[in-house]
């Protein structure tokens, strides 16, 4: 509980004087899945309360080297990680750190919708649960109306908290896992593909709560739709065959990118 | 311009648009050059014709808004493809006023061909080539994606403003010597300015092929030759 609020305190840095903070710094993050080198040398610097988007053809490294940043791909038996990350200067890596503590200051949203089988309101407090964020039920009240309401999905559910996260809609499950993810108040949101299971009209929403997201959190989003890289983010890294090949401001890897390979990519043309 | 793109049909939108610039463009040069011909060889059935082709032009044009526009919401290029379509859209309008400029040469050619015949009309047909030249390879330059072709014109573009500086010059002696003179001189120093701003209209041609060649601005200034609005010519000669 004191580290989550000492690293709130943390975070909530003076904005607009100066470059942008950097919340998250890799450098020459190498991942082999057994033999296979699946992402090659990357190195990018992430600022703080901004969206990152990561494109790519698929197999290029994207969702490997999101997994390194709250470092879910421990929980692949073989998969090696070595480089360097770090969250606010301290490396991740580093054995003291305490992965369970990491992940919820580094929360991750998928690509298909996963709410547990129980209620809204047990989706919602489940993670303050377990990280000891709430004592009381007037707390976890409190957390879960702030948690829905910050992603957008407060006004529709508020009347049905006790019925299943699974009984809503492909769109609303996706804002219920942000909300689960934001309950244990995060300062990264790492999000993979989270809108390719959903229609127009629910992406525009999650588009929408991004946009929102972003003035307290730094997200890092996969996508396939370039469409959606250029719409939601800041900064765009384009990586391909491991590689992290180019990152920019989105603005420039839409109108004038350095590289050829990200040209043809985000042009449609041959590679 | 397009090429290699995965969907074939992309690649054949742009090349479509890219033709009917070349159209555009090919009238435009026919125009400046008929016009400047006109005056030259007094002749109002050539200068009505010209009048005429510009309808031709103003249809290209509302043509390549159609295109560019059905492109970008059907498409959404991005990167060298939207540098493509949006300067194409603004190279299509630059070509409009190009017609209406020659349209307007051709205009007084009609008035001139009416009076006594003036001499300075040299200096006319050189402009009339420079602005025709300076049409011509810019548009080359568009459809080779040739950035260094495309900054010569924009350099080039200092020629022309001299011409009309000396010109201007030429024929304001002209009607201080004879007041006779001042109709006609009058039409030239007209028909000399609207040639010179087919060359502005021309280096902002230039600037859009650079930009979307190179995704950057040409950034030195433009060139400036043009120092009429400052000059006093006395009478008794020297300014
Ligand atoms: N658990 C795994 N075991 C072995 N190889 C994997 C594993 N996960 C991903 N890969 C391989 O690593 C490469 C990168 O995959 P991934 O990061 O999922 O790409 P992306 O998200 O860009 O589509 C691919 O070649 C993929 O087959
Ligand atoms: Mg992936």
């Amino acid at each position: 509980m004191n580290t989550m609020v000492a690293n709130k305190a943390k975070a909530a840095q003076p904005q607009g004087a100066g470059p942008a903070a950097l919340k998250v710094v890799a450098r020459d993050v190498n991942v082999h899945y057994g033999q296979k080198h699946a992402l090659k040398g990357v190195s990018i610097d992430i600022p703080d309360r901004s969206v990152t988007a990561f494109i790519g053809p698929s197999g290029c490294g994207k969702s490997t080297f999101l997994r390194c940043i709250n470092r879910m791909n421990d929980t692949i038996a073989n998969a090696r990680v070595d480089g360097s990350i770090k969250l606010d200067g301290a490396d991740i890596y580093d054995p003291a750190v305490d992965v369970v503590q990491l992940r919820a200051r580094v929360g991750m949203v998928f690509q298909k919708p996963n709410p547990f089988p129980k209620s809204i309101y047990e989706n919602v407090v489940y993670g303050p649960r377990i990280h000891g964020l709430a004592e009381s039920r007037a707390d976890l009240d409190a957390i879960v109306e702030k948690s829905l309401r910050g992603a957008g999905l407060w006004d529709e559910v508020k009347d049905r908290l006790r019925e299943p996260g699974t009984g809503l809609s492909g769109g609303q499950q996706q804002r219920l896992c942000i909300a689960r993810t934001i309950a244990v108040e995060p300062e990264v949101i790492l999000m993979d593909e989270p809108c390719s299971a959903l229609d127009p009209i629910a992406t525009a929403v999650i588009e929408e709560l991004i946009e929102e997201l972003r003035k307290d959190f730094t997200i890092v989003i996969v996508t396939h739709n370039m469409q959606q890289a250029a719409r939601v983010s800041q900064r765009t890294a384009f990586f391909h065959l491991g590689l992290l090949v180019e990152v920019d401001d989105t603005e420039k890897i839409f109108t004038n990118p350095q590289d050829a390979r990200t040209q043809g990519y985000i042009t449609g043309r041959y590679g | 311009m397009g090429t290699d793109h995965i969907v074939k049909s992309f690649d054949e939108a742009l090349t479509r648009l890219a033709e009917v610039i070349q159209r555009m463009g090919g009238i435009a040069e026919t125009q400046i050059s008929e016009a400047i011909d006109a005056v030259v060889r007094r002749d109002a059935e050539l200068a009505s014709r010209v009048i005429e082709d510009d309808r031709k032009v103003d249809t290209l044009e509302s043509q390549v808004d159609d295109m560019a526009i059905k492109l970008l919401a059907l498409r959404q290029p991005v990167a060298s493809d939207l540098r493509f379509v949006v300067g194409t859209l603004k190279i299509s309008a630059e070509i409009e006023r190009i017609g209406d400029y020659a349209k307007n040469v051709a205009k007084r050619a009609v008035a001139l061909s009416q009076i006594a015949p003036l001499k300075p009309a040299h200096v006319i047909h050189r402009m009339g080539d420079v602005a025709q030249q300076m049409i011509k390879d810019v548009l080359d330059a568009y459809a080779n994606r040739d950035v260094e072709r495309a900054d010569a014109v924009w350099a080039r573009d200092a020629e022309l403003d001299e011409l009309y500086s000396s010109l201007f010059r030429e024929l304001v002696t002209y009607m201080m010597e004879d007041a006779r003179n001042i109709t006609g001189s009058t039409h030239m120093l007209f028909i000399a300015k609207n040639i010179e701003r087919i060359g502005d209209h021309a280096t902002n041609i230039a600037e859009q092929v650079h930009y979307i060649v190179t995704g950057k601005s040409i950034e030195a200034t433009r060139p400036k030759g043009d120092e009429t609005a400052f000059a006093v010519v006395r009478p008794g000669g020297g300014s």
